[in-house]
């Protein structure tokens, strides 16, 4: 690669990033200053390199399944931040129509198949996506993110043992942002942790600094490269801090003092990628320049999200089921 | 026409389906040796271990797997086993599935099969011999199926694997060995109960292996001057209200029975449902036969108290008729 390919591929990272933090702090305002995101968010401040980094290596046709904690990943695989933000305040014109919210956010458009309100539910689900894909002789590869409480359940277990036993076109990732909802993962975690219990089944496990978007990019298309190539499935053990509470309502005071603020002021993501752009030579105007198109650019989307209106009640008996749907019953 | 049990009839819908369509393909424990109860056999061969997939004993991740599959474009027929051992996957299937296409603002479609073979059999206790089919009618999203007969086994299994809603196909595990005549032309609507015998004096509502129990009963009650009318549901999501509620205004008498636990029971909708829309038709009480709120236990005679029985059906509808 050549120097202006590294610079290019460096900021495109970096505007992604923005883009996503600029996205998470304009719903955090909405749901905070202007009650109009009514039900809970799940802020990714402080976890955007995972995102930014993984999605530069899938395409538009690979499939990706999230978590609660899903904007960054949705928004960096393609999809329209408007109907994002339409979906979070539950309006017409949503991803999902206004129906599923910040925890069902979902752009089939875009391979995006969910995010998910049950913590590790993704896991069985998206090798079974690669399963599926697997079967039907396609060439696209599935992403499966979800975070570090996910380890403790089943389906991690069921899932990537599932995927090892069909050696499955598929990448695991956990974005171990040291939390699980308000109580520190570690305390909670029996053994040498999540990338061990993954080659325990089988899989090639990777560590990467989450918070390292050059690492996290450059480790998933090593990964990717892999398994576009026939190999099995991987494990990709991201380390990462959330800089918020586990919802944007929740101070997370049960952090240990200083922290978080130790954690933003030295291994702020988006701040590591503005140094390794510094230092390959954009100056700070650039660097500000990027950083104000991406918040004019979600100041807008929420604007015009905040204008559009409700859904139709009748949408909300639309796309149960085609037999016995309310709508029939009500006939 | 052709005589088989009600286990070769589901099977010859599934193979049927396979052979029409490469989506189609069939998930669970042990299927390349038949599963539990032969509903496989031969298909592993005939369609190779790609399409009749063995799997891990994993049912969340059988569940799950299969709907990541069914939301890429294949249409899974998944095996549980028992019913009894489904409960494993019960995110997977209420939270996940039923719920995909409604959050999803109809991005997507679960067209999937889920059979959890039920109820009491040869001394299985109480962790193999539920039925729990009120639970999955309480499910926005599920269709719920028990059907009862070859015939249906057959057509019902056909149209529920056509289906692109994700459909809970409930088998009843004694009546595998039941012969029947089956059609192979006859194309079920799902939704359409059975009309098992034509009859003016009570009513009888039941599905799965009650259904045939009221039939045997039907007979007793005619030999004795009584001509009961039998509906077999057959199809709890949608039920069909509109047979139900047409033989109750015509009879003016309600019996409603099946294996499952009453309290609870899609029983109690039944006769909710024509307390509220044909009332003022009944000319008698209702008779709701079900299994006490207990346990199925391991002991013949202790697993025989769970029964609902022929005599209880017989007893109950001449009750209704205040005989």
């Amino acid at each position: 690669m050549d120097k202006s390919h590294n610079t290019q591929t460096a900021r495109d990272l970096l505007v992604m990033m923005e883009r996503i933090r600029a996205f998470e702090e304009q719903a955090i305002l909405a749901a905070e200053r202007d009650n109009l995101v009514l039900g809970a968010i799940h802020p990714s401040i402080g976890q955007e390199a995972c995102a930014a980094g993984i999605m530069t290596h899938f395409n538009r046709d690979d499939i990706l399944l999230s978590t609660h904690r899903g904007h960054g990943h949705t928004l960096a695989k393609g999809a329209d931040p408007l109907a994002m933000m339409r979906e979070l305040l539950g309006r017409t014109g949503g991803c999902c129509g206004g129906k599923g919210g910040s925890m069902h956010i979902a752009d089939f458009g875009v391979g995006m198949l969910g995010a998910n309100g049950v913590v590790g539910a993704n896991i069985t689900i998206a090798a079974g996506a690669a399963h599926g894909l697997k079967m039907l002789g396609k060439s696209a590869i599935v992403v499966d993110i979800f975070g570090d409480g996910a380890a403790n359940r089943g389906p991690f277990l069921e899932g990537i043992n599932w995927a090892s036993v069909f050696d499955l076109p598929i990448l695991f990732v956990c974005e171990d942002n040291q939390y699980s909802a308000t109580t520190k993962t570690s305390a909670m975690t029996g053994g040498p942790g999540v990338a061990a219990r993954a080659e325990a089944l089988g899989l090639r496990a990777t560590v990467v600094d989450g918070n390292d978007a050059e690492a996290v990019a450059r480790t998933t298309h090593e990964i990717t490269t892999r398994l576009r190539a026939g190999g099995g499935p991987e494990f990709l053990h991201a380390i990462t801090y959330r800089q918020t509470g586990h919802t944007s309502f929740d101070p997370a005071s049960y952090r240990p003092d200083g922290e978080a603020e130790k954690s933003i002021a030295d291994n702020d993501p988006i701040a590591r990628q503005r140094a390794v752009l510094g230092a390959m030579g954009l100056d700070r105007a650039a660097l500000k320049a990027i950083h104000d198109m991406a918040q004019a650019e979600m100041v807008q989307v929420l604007a015009d999200a905040s204008a559009t209106p409700f859904p139709g009640d009748e949408t909300a008996f639309t796309d149960v089921q085609d037999l016995g749907s309310p709508v029939q019953e009500a006939r | 026409m052709v005589n088989m049990t009600y286990v070769e009839a589901s099977r010859l819908a599934v193979r049927e389906a396979m052979q029409g369509d490469p989506t189609v393909w069939c998930v669970g424990e042990d299927l390349g040796r038949g599963s539990v109860f032969g509903q496989y056999l031969g298909l592993q061969d005939e369609f190779g271990p790609d399409r009749v997939v063995d799997t891990p004993i994993s049912e969340a991740a059988i569940m799950g797997a299969a709907f990541g599959a069914a939301m890429v474009g294949t249409r899974p027929i998944v095996e549980m086993r028992f019913s009894d051992f489904a409960l494993c996957a019960t995110d997977e299937l209420v939270n996940q599935i039923a719920k995909a296409r409604f959050m999803f603002g109809g991005q997507s479609r679960a067209p999937m099969v889920i059979r959890k073979p039920i109820g009491i059999w040869r001394s299985s206790a109480a962790q193999h011999s539920q039925s729990l089919e009120s639970w999955y009618v309480h499910i926005p999203g599920l269709v719920v199926l028990c059907p009862a007969t070859p015939q249906d086994n057959y057509s019902m299994m056909k149209a529920a694997i056509a289906c692109d809603d994700p459909v809970v196909y409930l088998e009843h595990k004694n009546i595998w060995s039941m012969q029947g005549e089956v059609d192979t032309t006859i194309r079920a609507e799902l939704g359409k109960a059975s009309l098992r015998r034509k009859g003016r004096d009570v009513t009888i509502v039941s599905w799965s292996e009650t259904a045939n129990l009221c039939v045997h009963a039907a007979a007793t009650l005619a030999e004795q001057g009584i001509d009961a009318e039998v509906i077999d549901l057959r199809s709890l999501w949608p039920w069909d209200k509109g047979m139900v509620l047409d033989s109750v205004r015509k009879t003016g008498r309600l019996v409603v029975a099946h294996e499952s636990v009453a309290v609870g029971g899609f029983g109690g909708e039944v006769v909710a449902t024509v307390a509220e829309m044909a009332g003022d038709a009944l000319k008698g009480p209702v008779r709701r036969l079900g299994a006490p709120r207990s346990l199925v236990a391991y002991a013949p005679n202790l697993e025989d108290k769970m029964r609902v029985t022929k005599d209880m059906i017989v007893t109950g509808a001449k009750e209704t008729l205040g005989k």
